[in-house]
């Protein structure tokens, strides 16, 4: 719902605007409208490729690479998951046995770090990372943390940044229309006059 | 402006068109409108789709990394070496919009003029050695009306700069407002003693011919407008040629080859259709607007046993000469938010650098923008300095600190001609429609780095002087991939040694003329689309005369 909100708060800051095609094009911004909701409903969807086990382990490696501070989300806030197991479902799935053994082997260092335990998940955030040390310079490291960031930060519709969690993070405002000042600096000169 | 009043032309590919154009970007564009307008009855065949702005979405990922709006890998990939000695791999080196509306759609905006001094260069300098740089067959002064018409008939905002030419018209808008990257770059060249100045920008900083100005959302590079504001082909040029009534714009037709009569003139081209069925259009003229990439491709593709080593090639340069200009910076983070996010790209340049000065030692100039351009995620990807944190929490809390205060200082520089660099045709790939796809070859000249890290280097002066917490230079080096393809059907007065003449005929095909970027004879100072743009503008007028008086 929230790339629908974003679309229909663009078309409505348009027509405000006076741009001539948001009038007269009616029948495309509608179909614009049922394509975006599709996008988003599919975007709720729970995990279907990877298994919940699976899903755990490397949901639990976004939120370390990706982890909220200060009081920002961060990429589990984000669902960034959620983009994860869609792309590995469509554009992306030639990494899925990456991913696969990827996790696999989470699994078994931290059955080595933490004896009795078969989940990476399962590990305290010190003991995750102390095991995504070992693998940061792994190609399934270097997916994730790809995979992480796109989940965090790319549109809704791809899935992740549930509620514009990651671009909260960054401070980035998404709205059709701003206005002058800007930012410090320019907002100084403008005071100056 | 003028809405399309009654429904745009509808041609059949049997029917004997006046002109098909083949692309419909910056110089196809306005081609469609300049001989449609001048009566003639025009067919553009565009291979992208054609999209609304109620279709326009904000997705960094499907723009940047799917290759949403651009010419797609999987089904036109092309090959790449740098030099001839290499051997080529499949890569994405060139880049062109692939929609109706081209590249131009998606492009920031940037509306530089060319300088007197960019048209005489080789023999003002005496040449460059291991360059094919050379003369333009026509000067600024030729060319300066028709700059004049893409400030006045697109929609230009700016004012002008201490050392532009000089100008038979004023801006028509004056500058956007400057955002605070822009004051910084006030602030930091001021007190080197150069010269900032408002950039010059194709995009409304008010209300112009009925559309509306810029709404400051942020979304200028690689997307396109909704609201009309940036002032393009797709905006601004296609809907005055399909008010003509005699202009129709063919999306989703990919173009083969111009095809030639029995009477050594051009009969029309063929291409495939939506369906993949090869269609002819018939037509007294051919324009090709299709890039400095594509237009090469196809006169080399379309070889006949008359001309076996393509169409339009017996001086053997078409291909040849591609120019990607340099294009480094220099990253800078401010103590305060500057909120680069929103608003049009840049708001300032300078231009002090821009001619090249035999003193420092190599070939070259350029100019320097204040800019971001980074999206959040090319910004988690690439945006913190060299040995920041790459996960974690200091990773989150610096991206959630620096996002709002970070900016660019974008150096743009001349790319040097040289006849290696080329576009040709890969001996072996095919792309999804059975076409020989390309092979590039591009290695910049060492005078063109040299020149890259003379601008960069001037940029971090810049930055620190403007008070930045932290600068960095990118590495310049080596350059494989670029937006802008230039050069590689030259225009000149000697057929030997160009592709096309001054007035953008083919040297040796009567009604087969050629317009964009591959026109250049030299690459500009890094921003090519006004130059590709008045070139259109001042051809059309041109061809539209030859048609008049029966000489095409």
């Amino acid at each position: 719902m929230f790339d629908l909100h974003d679309r229909r708060a663009f078309l409505r800051a348009a027509i405000a605007a006076g741009a001539a095609w948001a009038t007269t094009d009616v029948a495309d911004v509608e179909a614009a409208f049922a394509w975006s909701s599709g996008q988003t409903a599919a975007g709720k969807r729970p995990v279907t490729t990877l298994t919940t086990a699976q899903a755990d382990v490397v949901e639990a490696v976004t939120a370390r690479i990706l982890p909220a501070v200060d009081g920002r989300p961060g990429a589990l806030e984000a669902g960034a998951i959620h983009f994860i197991d869609r792309a590995l479902a469509t554009f992306n799935s030639a990494q899925k046995t990456l991913y696969s053994d990827g996790v696999a082997d989470l699994n078994r260092r931290a059955t080595a770090a933490s004896p009795g335990t078969a989940s990476f998940a399962a590990l305290s955030a010190a003991q995750q990372d102390d095991v995504l040390r070992q693998v940061e310079r792994t190609p399934f490291f270097q997916a994730v943390w790809f995979d992480t960031i796109v989940g965090t930060f790319g549109l809704p519709t791809l899935g992740g940044n549930r509620d514009y969690a990651g671009w909260h993070m960054l401070g980035f405002e998404h709205q059709p229309s701003f206005q002058a000042p800007f930012g410090y600096y320019d907002a100084e000169i403008a005071k100056r006059g | 402006m003028v809405q399309t009043a009654r429904p745009s032309a509808r041609f059949r590919p049997a029917d004997v068109v006046d002109f098909v154009i083949v692309g419909s970007g910056a110089a196809g564009g306005i081609m469609a409108k300049e001989l449609s307008t001048a009566g003639f009855s025009v067919v553009v065949l565009e291979q992208g789709p054609r999209l609304t702005e109620a279709q326009f979405i904000h997705d960094e990922f499907g723009m940047l990394m799917r290759n949403q709006y651009v010419n797609d890998p999987s089904t036109q990939p092309h090959t790449f070496r740098a030099t001839p000695q290499d051997r080529a791999a499949q890569a994405l080196s060139l880049i062109y919009g692939r929609m109706v509306g081209g590249s131009n759609a998606h492009f920031t905006g940037n509306c530089w003029r060319l300088r007197p001094s960019d048209f005489n260069e080789a023999s003002r300098l005496g040449g460059v050695p291991r360059s094919a740089l050379a003369d333009w067959p026509i000067t600024y002064d030729d060319l300066e009306p028709y700059y004049t018409k893409v400030d006045w008939e697109l929609g230009v905002s700016g004012e002008p700069g201490p050392f532009d030419a000089k100008r038979s018209k004023g801006y028509p808008m004056p500058p956007l407002p400057v955002k605070s990257s822009g004051v910084l770059m006030d602030k930091g060249a001021g007190a080197l003693g150069l010269h900032s100045h408002p950039s010059p920008m194709a995009i409304n900083s008010q209300p112009y011919n009925g559309r509306p100005p810029c709404q400051h959302c942020g979304f200028c590079l690689f997307f396109m407008c909704e609201f009309r504001a940036k002032s393009t082909s797709m905006a601004v040029m296609l809907p005055l040629a399909e008010a003509t009534g005699r202009c129709e714009i063919r999306a989703g037709s990919y173009v083969a080859r111009v095809e030639m009569g029995t009477d050594g003139k051009a009969a029309g081209v063929s291409y495939f259709d939506a369906q993949k069925r090869l269609q002819l259009q018939r037509a007294r003229a051919v324009v090709l607007c299709a890039n400095g990439a594509e237009t090469p491709r196809l006169l080399l593709n379309s070889a006949t046993s008359r001309f076996s080593s393509g169409l339009a090639n017996s001086s053997g340069m078409v291909g040849k000469h591609l120019m990607f200009n340099t294009y480094f910076g220099v990253d800078a983070q401010f103590e305060h938010p500057l909120n680069e996010y929103k608003s049009v790209q840049n708001t300032r340049i300078v231009t002090d650098f821009y001619e090249s000065d035999p003193k420092r030692g190599h070939y070259g100039g350029g100019a320097i923008d204040a800019r971001f351009g980074r999206y959040p995620i090319t910004f988690a990807l690439q945006g913190l300095p060299p040995g920041s944190p790459t996960w974690g929490e200091g990773f989150a809390r610096s991206l959630a600190q620096q996002y709002t205060r970070s900016m660019f200082f974008g150096c743009h520089g001349t790319s040097l001609p040289r006849e290696t660099n080329s576009v040709a045709i890969d001996p072996d790939l095919k792309d999804a429609w059975g076409l020989p796809c390309m092979r590039v070859t591009y290695q910049d000249h060492p005078d063109d780095l040299k020149n890259a890290r003379f601008l960069v280097d001037k940029a971090l002066q810049i930055a620190q002087a403007a008070g930045a917490l932290k600068a960095w230079p990118e590495t310049v080096g080596p350059q494989a991939q670029s937006v802008h393809l230039l050069g590689t059907c030259r225009m000149g007065n000697d057929p030997r040694t160009s592709v096309i003449d001054k007035y953008h005929r083919a040297h040796d095909v009567k009604n087969l003329f050629i317009c964009d970027g591959s026109s250049l004879v030299t690459s500009s100072r890094g921003q090519p689309t006004m130059t590709i743009s008045a070139l259109a503008f001042r051809a059309g007028e041109h061809i539209a005369g030859f048609a008049k008086r029966g000489e095409i």
